[in-house]
């Protein structure tokens, strides 16, 4: 028996070493495991972890300023106050909701919402409740706070327009970027970020986004944040300043009033923007909201075009503004010199059609000073079928007529200047003498903007230099703003001692008895304005309308009575402005555009905003590179 | 050969048996569980409070619990052997029942005091009867195919029943527990061999038995890949968490992927990954070097007792022990299954506590009566 004990003991023994000796090994083992993840896979694993643990956030930068010649602000970042809820910090959704609509009413679509995002998002993630909130709202969730429960107040930026519809067609509006606009540029994909959509906020675009900044958090398995690593701050958008002198603006938005039309003025030396008005306009404030469908509709539907920049954009035939052009390309071709005279009867008749003038009894015996001065039609009749289209269509190339002017505004039109080559390919007519004739008055197909407009008076006026229009003191080089190159303007090659002629016609036109603009001269000493009027007809005047007599404009509908239109300069001696002005269907350019653009000229002579740089009282204003 | 044989020393007055007790056993149970609760303490972010206290007093019960089991006389254990089995298995037939009664999965009984986990007793259980069995045999007979038949239905009744749960790890751990009794009594070689071919050819006809849901569970258990956000998910974040330590760890509290909830269950199955971030390679294999000094110290229990039942007692009692160990840290680390074992004596939880604080008690038994003969009867 002791025997057997033993025998068993000795099996016991033997196998429970057997035994044990798997035991450590099975434990050696673990450490082996331990030693290939902690170690050889170590820096693999560190990774891992870190891409757990770590988020990176976009900081939204704040979009730059953009402000006119004296740093008044155009376009600036509003607080934009949020009012946020986050389930898991409130026992009732409901009844905190309850609350909350005691103080800021809740629609029951918007609770619907709220409710339903609610229940979507994860419990520490915050929704929108409302955001725009105003000061006293607010003030009033603050002062309640211990009653709401969950109830967060955020600040975002939001876009603000101070001027409001002063200068919207210049500055546009932003906007959230559609689907196209997706660059792969994360920045794009921030909730609540704007683009420019419009105007000199859509050319400008990348300069005033600025950069985003980064936020390095850490975040639990459940996406919470538990703390902020790390963060680098964004870059605000650069500041934009602009040419033009906003209470010149102003002024002409008020000359213009309730009448559809635009005001353009211009630096005659520098092409530089002084005043672009087109009326009427919009404030682009609603545009940030966001505009519901019937306000989106009443605007995009209204006749007189509030959406549309009238001054670039706006194409109208230029009437007799138009004749100087002729008048140069006519002396260019040597057809006339400065005393060549036609006899104007009232009207020229070519084949069996009949031309009129605009005095029924004629002018009697015209040369240039005086076809210009009192703008007889029969002597501009009479110079175009002498020069022909296509000369006449070579000068007012020359001078910015027919072609689109980049203003750093998206949207500019090119208007049109025709030739017998455009007739045919585009209309696919031969060209006629008489279109010739029309054209030779600024009618027909000739078409023109307020901007080329005034382009065209600044190179009459500045002795043939083909300055460009400008509106931003500087350009964009890739996505950030640098100073504008001064490059000397090139000469258009017009003969001086034509250009001459035709100025001091100009001058005759305001300042001589017999002008039509004499009633909107400018007597301040040294401010004499020189000019051209023009009224250009919508509608074509038949015979038999002419024998019953012809309607005035105001015995006429709106949409049919004549567009008035007024370019000058000033001062006469020593120009340093051109203006040019368009009032759609105003009647008559003498009586209605001609004083508009007395009084804007005196103004702008008074405030002279060129006789300042731009942007010289702006703080911070100077492109990123230091040039000018 | 009935006869009642005594030796010396072996009947100990209680005195005379604290004085004798493990004391060096008892420190290094203590200083394991004492990890456990710093463990418990970072996994509450730095708080006593839920864990590490009401673990303390859990094992303050324990420990108490331990060192009266360790003094009362083994042949007591002997003698109520298979009634320590008989109403472990009844527990366990409870819980079944209460089980289809209730929704789901149960496996627990509440005695309002303590929460237990007949399943986990019956690992004990099964131990002593295990042990009881043997002992009583002759030495040949262990060898023999038809003695193997209780203790292979002792085995596979605890085994059925927590396979119906289903409990797949525990079933496999009283299994492996039964094959290690076997082995250690002298069952032969190709007993094995037979056993284990009978256990793959039952797999298909077992098969057939189960619940749709059951099924998919094993195949879950067998390939967790196939279960990428429950089970696949656990082990990638605790193999990110644990390797991300690195061989110092990331310091104490300051483990990120525990600490921001990318570890599941970190006060309970996974602490140990915890541990390994925060203390790294070092802490890891201190902890595994602990573990294994206490299985150590237990077997060499074994080897010095003169009794069969206390050296199969003690045996059996550390390979349970050691399977926690293995199994729970092999799991953590992505080498076997995700199969819900606790980390003995520094998971969270209290059934697991007791019972293998109830085991080092009677393995201490095994020491202080060590010396004593014990006939095949049970009498000493």
């Amino acid at each position: 028996m002791q025997n057997r004990d033993s025998d068993r003991r000795r099996m016991f023994s033997r196998r429970a070493a057997i035994l044990t000796g798997g035991k450590f090994a099975l434990l050696s083992a673990l450490v082996g495991r331990m030693y290939y993840l902690q170690v050889v896979e170590s820096d693999r694993f560190q990774m891992l972890a870190e891409e757990n643990r770590i988020n990176m956030r976009l900081l939204a930068p704040s979009r730059g300023q953009i402000v006119d010649r004296f740093g008044v602000p155009l376009a600036i970042n509003q607080q934009n106050y949020q009012v946020l809820v986050k389930s898991e910090n409130t026992p009732d959704i409901g009844a905190t909701l309850d609350r909350l609509g005691q103080l800021i009413p809740l629609s029951a679509d918007e609770r619907a919402r709220i409710l339903a995002e609610v229940s979507r998002k994860r419990k520490f993630v915050p929704v929108l409740v409302r955001e725009f909130l105003d000061w006293e709202d607010v003030a009033r969730i603050e002062v309640n706070a211990p009653d709401l429960p969950g109830v967060i107040i955020d600040v975002g930026d939001r876009r603000f327009y101070p001027q409001g519809e002063v200068a919207s067609h210049i500055l546009g509006y932003v906007g959230a970027p559609a689907a196209k606009h997706q660059t792969g540029d994360p920045l794009l994909e921030l909730p609540g970020f704007r683009i420019g959509r419009s105007g000199v906020e859509r050319t400008f675009d990348l300069a005033l986004r600025g950069r985003a900044g980064s936020s390095q958090l850490e975040v639990n398995a459940l996406g919470r944040v538990i703390r902020e690593l790390g963060r680098r701050e964004g870059q605000t958008g650069q500041t934009l300043v602009l040419t033009f002198d906003s209470a010149l603006q102003q002024s002409a938005m008020k000359a213009l009033g309730d009448q559809t039309g635009s005001v353009v003025v211009l630096d005659v030396n520098t092409g530089a923007t002084m005043v672009q008005a087109s009326t009427p306009s919009f404030d682009p404030n609603t545009f940030t909201n966001g505009l519901s469908e019937t306000e989106w509709r009443a605007l995009a539907d209204d006749e007189r075009a509030p959406l549309r920049n009238k001054a670039i954009a706006g194409e109208y035939a230029p009437g007799s503004t138009f004749k100087m052009i002729v008048a140069l390309a006519a002396l260019k071709a040597g057809v006339i010199n400065s005393d060549t005279s036609f006899f104007c009867s009232g009207s020229l008749t070519l084949g069996d059609g009949k031309f009129h003038c605009w005095k029924r009894q004629g002018h009697g015996h015209t040369n240039l000073s005086k076809g210009i001065t009192q703008s007889c039609d029969v002597y501009f009749y009479e110079l175009s079928r002498r020069v022909g289209i296509d000369r006449i269509a070579e000068m007012a190339k020359r001078f910015g007529l027919g072609q689109a002017l980049d203003l750093d505004i998206p949207g500019s039109r090119p208007g049109l200047i025709p030739t017998k080559a455009w007739k045919r390919a585009i209309i696919g007519q031969p060209w006629v003498l008489g279109e010739t004739l029309v054209s030779g008055i600024g009618q027909g197909f000739v078409l023109a903007t307020p901007l080329q407009l005034a382009t065209m008076t600044a190179r009459l006026a500045n002795g043939g230099k083909a300055v460009t229009p400008f509106i931003a003191r500087d350009v964009m080089d890739h996505d950030a703003l640098t100073g504008r190159p001064e490059v000397a303007p090139p000469d258009i090659g017009v003969n001086p001692g034509h250009l001459d002629l035709v100025v001091k016609a100009m001058g005759r036109v305001t300042n001589s008895r017999r002008g039509t603009a004499y009633r909107a001269r400018i007597m301040v000493p040294g401010m004499a304005m020189a000019g051209k009027t023009g009224t250009s007809q919508v509608r074509r005047i038949s015979r038999a309308e002419r024998a019953a007599g012809i309607l005035r404009n105001d015995q006429l509908p709106w949409k049919r009575r004549d567009h008035a239109l007024f370019v000058g300069f000033a001062p006469v001696e020593a120009p340093r402005y051109a203006v040019a002005v368009v009032v759609e269907h105003g009647g008559g350019g003498s009586s209605v555009a001609a004083p508009i653009a007395r009084d804007m000229m005196i103004e702008t002579l008074k405030r002279d905003p060129a006789g300042q740089a731009p942007g010289a009282d702006v703080a911070g204003a100077r492109p990123a590179d230091g040039k000018v | 050969m009935s006869r009642v044989e005594e030796f010396g020393s072996s009947e100990l007055s209680l005195r005379e048996k604290l004085i004798h007790l493990n004391w060096e056993m008892v420190a290094m149970i203590t200083l394991i569980a004492g990890i456990g609760f710093a463990m418990l303490f970072s996994a509450a972010n730095g708080d006593m409070s839920p864990w590490a206290s009401r673990q303390m007093v859990r094992f303050g019960i324990g420990v108490v619990l331990m060192l009266v089991i360790a003094v009362i006389d083994i042949r007591f254990w002997l003698k109520v052997s298979y009634a320590l089995y008989g109403i472990s298995l009844i527990l366990l037939a409870t819980v079944e029942v209460m089980g289809s009664v209730g929704m789901g999965a149960q496996r627990w009984l509440d005695l309002t005091v303590i929460q237990l986990q007949p399943s986990e007793t019956m690992k004990i259980a099964l131990v002593i009867a295990l042990a009881r069995y043997f002992h009583g045999l002759e030495a040949d007979d262990a060898g023999r195919a038809r003695y193997l038949i209780v203790p292979l239905i002792l085995i596979t009744a605890p085994m059925a029943l927590v396979l119906r749960q289903p409990d797949l790890g525990t079933a496999g751990v009283l299994g492996l527990i039964g094959i290690t009794m076997l082995w250690l009594a002298g069952a032969r070689v190709w007993q094995f061999m037979l056993v284990g071919g009978a256990a793959i050819a039952a797999v298909p006809i077992g098969w057939q038995f189960l619940h749709g849901y059951q099924k998919q569970r094993l195949l879950t258990f067998l390939n967790p890949e196939n279960d990428p956000l429950g089970a696949g998910y656990h082990i990638m974040q605790s193999k990110i968490a644990l390797g991300s330590g690195g061989m110092f760890g990331k310091g104490f509290l300051s483990g990120t992927q525990s600490h921001l909830n990318f570890l599941p269950e970190k006060q309970t199955d996974f602490i140990f990954t915890m541990l390994a971030e925060e203390f790294g390679l070092i802490g890891g294999t201190g902890l595994v070097a602990l573990y294994a000094l206490l299985i150590g110290y237990c077997i060499y229990i074994a080897f010095r007792c003169r009794s069969q039942f206390a050296r199969l007692l003690a045996m059996g009692l550390v390979a349970n022990f050691f399977l926690y160990v293995f199994i729970n840290i092999a799991m953590v680390m992505g080498l076997v299954p995700v199969v819900g074992v606790p980390l003995p004596l520094i998971s969270h939880g209290g059934t697991a506590m007791l019972t293998v604080l109830i085991g080092f008690g009677l393995v201490m038994s095994c020491w202080l009566h060590r010396d004593i003969y014990i006939n095949r009867r049970g009498a000493a």
